[in-house]
């Protein structure tokens, strides 16, 4: 796509068509008129096909392995390798009904008549926004991203576009997230303070988990780390893509006893679960962008809140709408009120989808 | 400035009382004099910074947001100071959004002025370039550093540190009774630097005098069976035991003060009670609200605990008043090692000399045997605000702390009800896995009333077996609470009940605690409403 999608009527050139745009002098077909939000989730009428949908769909363009964008049961489903591999992981073999179509970062297919491509997104191993491009409009549905360093995954690319699909978990200008090194920081300087404290750290199985070991690893802690049944097969999986996550082993109950002053990953729900009990003197960690907010942190009995999150922060979001240059962005999940205003300030076309079903919580 | 930072993140998330304990001690182990001391001022709300407000830090956010975006920012954190440190436009690596991030922890350390430094602007800069000071700061500082500065401004740090904690940490810090630290505390002042210099055996204790200060208070054991034969008239004098509160009254040549068992200043609260005394004296006593004879009950006298600055309304509603049960210090002398008896005629004697309104003195209890005295505490109705019944040592000097022997209190027999399990919630730091904090109802009709909450009271076993209970009779879950099936009976043990208009069940229980888990008893014979009705009077 060329910079022409900016200038003249606003919209790219392309070959004449059973236009509904409403624009005089428009030749394109604008998103709005083939994308529709339908309970099951986003839906390209012509492609016939849902990206990331809730509930079983013929066709899924799939932007990341979480559970709340990968769900079991389609029936063809276009993702990257990784996140193939993760479905798998987590679905079994047969997770996709008819067959999985892989795709790497950049390679368009077309999915009856509409040209998909996939790109980075930098939100965890595989993730990707999808581009889609149909009568001379591209819209990019951007999925769950960040900007910030993560060696666990390809970073983020700005696509250009008409139309950017953002999300808005943390779109206040409250959320800033400090740079991973410094919460790496509090978390062993806590360990050398008590070190008697089995630290639990409540991290998300898929993404923040390997990212948070990564960033340990990088900061010179080379103990084992370990891990609770939930994140096994995902850290195998990570490294069977070729990310070093230094040595781990499960918890069992003949080794819970011993893991005072070690670090143990487990996912958020286990932190107040009867599982935990067998650790030794155990100090609640978390690791979230929610932990920004302390009555939350608090709330659920954190006692060492670490601000680390895979998503977009607020300075984010608005740098990533400058990056992208769309004159029109779409708000999906999260806080869209105030990135709506902020973008129409910005003086974008901007308007919230108010998408349901894709969790706030699950970091 | 970074290191105490760092110190209130980690108080304000540490739940158990061992481990605020242990980030203090590091704290003062670890910086330098005089940040120190003004930490211990800040946390014991010690320090006056009259002109740091939260009007000038809402002037100066407002004129850096956008107002929309401010609006649903505040409503979205709830608290003003956390809003504005998170919101506060900086300059620093927490706003990059580069791909490579390699600056490091340590390349800010240092940039922050100590926090003696910050403290004396605060305190002394003119008040027209507080603004322009506080602004400068905060754009050199990351989140927590702008909500502990924010913090230090406007009072409140809600991290859960007593000033009697942070006294207890210090005379451990430097190995020292807690009693002498508190006798010193109210004569020293921020950073404290003579204080430190004694607890770190660098210099002697500092000298107090000529200031209001807080004696440390004799406290009683409570009176079990194998005691019982100890109890002679003879020996042991006898008084009710009081349901307000324990306070010291204190009026010296250069002022009075009021404080509360742990030394807490509550002058403020109860400026009518610092009026009643009008001779130069410490007293011990009971703070209670005072109607002419009639003594008032503890839901009365909560009508003023905590309010920093009471209405003359409230104060006439409520009027507050002591019942004097000892005296430490009469006209400048010290009393204490003087037998109970003789300090007794020293007050009883003051208190007819001076007439002061609203201060009386604590009957003597005559009793010529045990068994009378059995009697007298078996007569107390639960109406009265009398909790049980003290037995002091005719002979005993006043000393700090709580010996054995001298001074018993033995509390009237508790009240049971067999109540039924309605919710349950998780408890928190050790307890944070298991459902422990137990609400209970009685019936009325074929409807469960609430009457009341309990945390405490059972064993480790018994916590289990009830945590495993809850979790399979969960009807429904709202948030962290657990409505249960009504199957469980659980016998509550209680001081007193009282009429409440602000419960739904139109009673309040007094110190409630589960006695026992009746296992055995089905739900439908626990007890009706009625049975709380009993028991009123």
């Amino acid at each position: 796509m060329s910079a022409s999608s900016r200038d003249g009527g606003g919209f790219l050139g392309a070959e004449p068509t059973k236009s509904v745009c409403h624009e005089p002098r428009c030749r394109m077909t604008h998103p709005r008129d083939w994308i529709e939000v339908r309970k099951e989730g986003v839906f390209c009428k012509p492609g016939g096909f849902f990206i990331d949908p809730m509930h079983p769909a013929e066709i899924a363009v799939v932007t990341h392995g979480h559970a709340d964008h990968a769900r079991a049961g389609h029936g063809d489903v276009f993702a990257t390798y990784e996140t193939l591999a993760i479905m798998r992981a987590r679905y079994g073999e047969t997770h996709a009904t008819i067959a999985e179509h892989p795709l790497t970062h950049g390679q368009a297919v077309d999915i009856n008549g509409v040209k998909v491509s996939l790109h980075p997104a930098g939100h965890i191993l595989g993730s990707s926004q999808a581009r889609l491009e149909y009568n001379g409009a591209t819209i990019v549905f951007s999925g769950d991203y960040k900007r910030r360093a993560d060696p666990t995954c390809v970073p983020f690319e700005p696509v250009p576009c008409d139309v950017f699909v953002t999300e808005a978990t943390f779109a206040l200008p409250v959320f800033r997230h400090p740079p991973l090194e410094d919460e790496i920081v509090k978390l062993l300087t806590s360990l050398r303070q008590f070190p008697e404290r089995c630290h639990l750290v409540g991290v998300y199985a898929l993404g923040k988990c390997q990212r948070m070991m990564v960033a340990m690893r990088r900061a010179g802690y080379g103990e084992t780390i370990y891990l609770h049944g939930a994140m096994v097969r995902l850290c195998e999986l990570y490294r069977d893509f070729g990310i070093d996550l230094g040595p781990w082993d499960l918890v069992t109950p003949e080794n819970a006893k011993t893991l005072a002053g070690k670090i143990v990953l487990c996912p958020p729900s286990a932190l107040q679960d009867r599982w935990s009990r067998k650790l030794p003197d155990v100090l609640t960690v978390a690791a979230s962008g929610w932990m920004r907010i302390r009555a939350r942190a608090k709330q659920k009995g954190v006692e060492l809140p670490l601000v680390v999150s895979d998503h977009a922060d607020w300075d984010e979001l608005l740098q990533t709408l400058s990056d992208v240059g769309a004159p029109e962005i779409w708000v999906t999940h999260g806080r869209d009120d105030a990135l709506v205003y902020a973008a129409q300030q910005m003086g974008l076309k901007a308007q919230a989808l108010h998408l349901i079903g894709y969790e706030d919580d699950s970091e | 400035m970074r290191a105490f930072s760092r110190l209130l993140e980690r108080l304000y998330f540490e739940p158990a009382t061992s481990g605020k304990e242990r980030l203090l001690l590091d704290y003062f182990a670890t910086t330098p004099d005089p940040d120190r001391g003004f930490a211990v001022a800040i946390i014991a709300d010690s320090l006056s910074l009259p002109n740091f407000k939260r009007g000038m830090v809402l002037e100066l956010i407002r004129a850096r947001t956008d107002p929309h975006l401010l609006a649903m920012s505040q409503d979205y954190v709830g608290e003003l100071s956390e809003t504005v440190a998170h919101l506060w436009p900086s300059a620093l690596k927490e706003r990059s959004v580069s791909a490579n991030e390699d600056s490091t922890a340590e390349a800010s350390e240092g940039r922050l002025p100590p926090l003696s430094d910050v403290v004396h602007n605060l305190r002394h800069k003119p008040k027209a370039d507080l603004p322009a000071y506080v602004a400068d700061l905060l754009d050199c500082m990351t989140s927590p550093e702008r909500w502990a500065l924010l913090k230090i401004g406007t009072g409140s740090l809600r991290i859960g540190v007593s000033a009697r904690l942070l006294k207890q940490v210090l005379a451990k810090y430097g190995n020292q009774p807690v009693e002498q630290v508190e006798t010193l505390w109210h004569g020293v002042d921020p950073p404290y630097e003579d204080l430190f210099a004694w607890l770190e055996g660098r210099a002697d204790a500092p000298v107090v005098h000529e200031k209001l200060t807080y004696t440390p208070v004799m406290l009683a054991h409570p009176l079990e069976e194998k005691d019982h034969r100890l109890i002679l008239p003879e020996t042991y004098a006898a008084e009710w035991k009081y349901d307000g509160i324990r306070v010291q009254v204190v009026h010296s040549a250069i002022g009075r003060a009021l404080f509360t068992r742990t030394a807490d200043d509550i002058s403020h609260t109860f400026p009518d009670v610092l009026e009643h005394l009008n001779f130069h004296a410490v007293l011990d006593g009971e703070l209670l609200v005072l109607r002419g004879d009639d003594l008032g009950t503890f839901n009365d006298l909560q009508q003023r605990l905590g309010r920093k600055s009471p209405s003359s309304k409230l104060i006439k509603e409520y009027p507050a008043g002591i019942i004097a049960y000892d005296l430490l210090m009469l006209e400048g002398e010290d009393v204490r090692s003087q037998p109970y008896a003789a300090r007794r005629a020293l007050l009883q004697a003051a208190l007819e000399h001076h007439q002061p309104a609203g201060i009386r003195m604590s009957p003597d209890l005559r009793y010529k045997d045990f068994a009378e005295l059995e009697s007298f505490r078996g007569s107390v109705d639960n109406a009265s605000v009398i909790e049980g019944v003290m037995l002091k040592r005719r002979d005993s000097a006043y000393v700090a702390g709580r010996p054995t022997g001298p001074w018993y209190k033995w509390k009237i027999n508790p009240k049971l009800v067999d109540a039924v399990l309605m919710y349950a919630q998780r408890g928190s730091g050790k307890r944070s896995s298991f459902y422990s904090d137990f609400t209970f109802g009685l019936w009325k009709g074929n409807e469960l009333l609430p009457i009341g909450k309990a945390y405490f009271g059972f064993t480790d076993a018994e916590l289990k077996e009830l945590d495993k209970w809850v979790r399979h009779n969960t009807l429904q879950s709202f948030g962290p609470v657990r409505e249960v099936r009504k199957d469980l009976v659980l016998e509550v043990a209680f001081d007193a009940v009282h009429r409440s208009t602000r419960h739904k069940s139109g009673y309040a229980l007094r110190f409630p605690r589960i006695s026992r888990i009746r296992w055995d008893k089905p739900a439908q014979d626990a007890d009706r409403m009625d049975a709380l009705e009993g028991l009123l009077t």
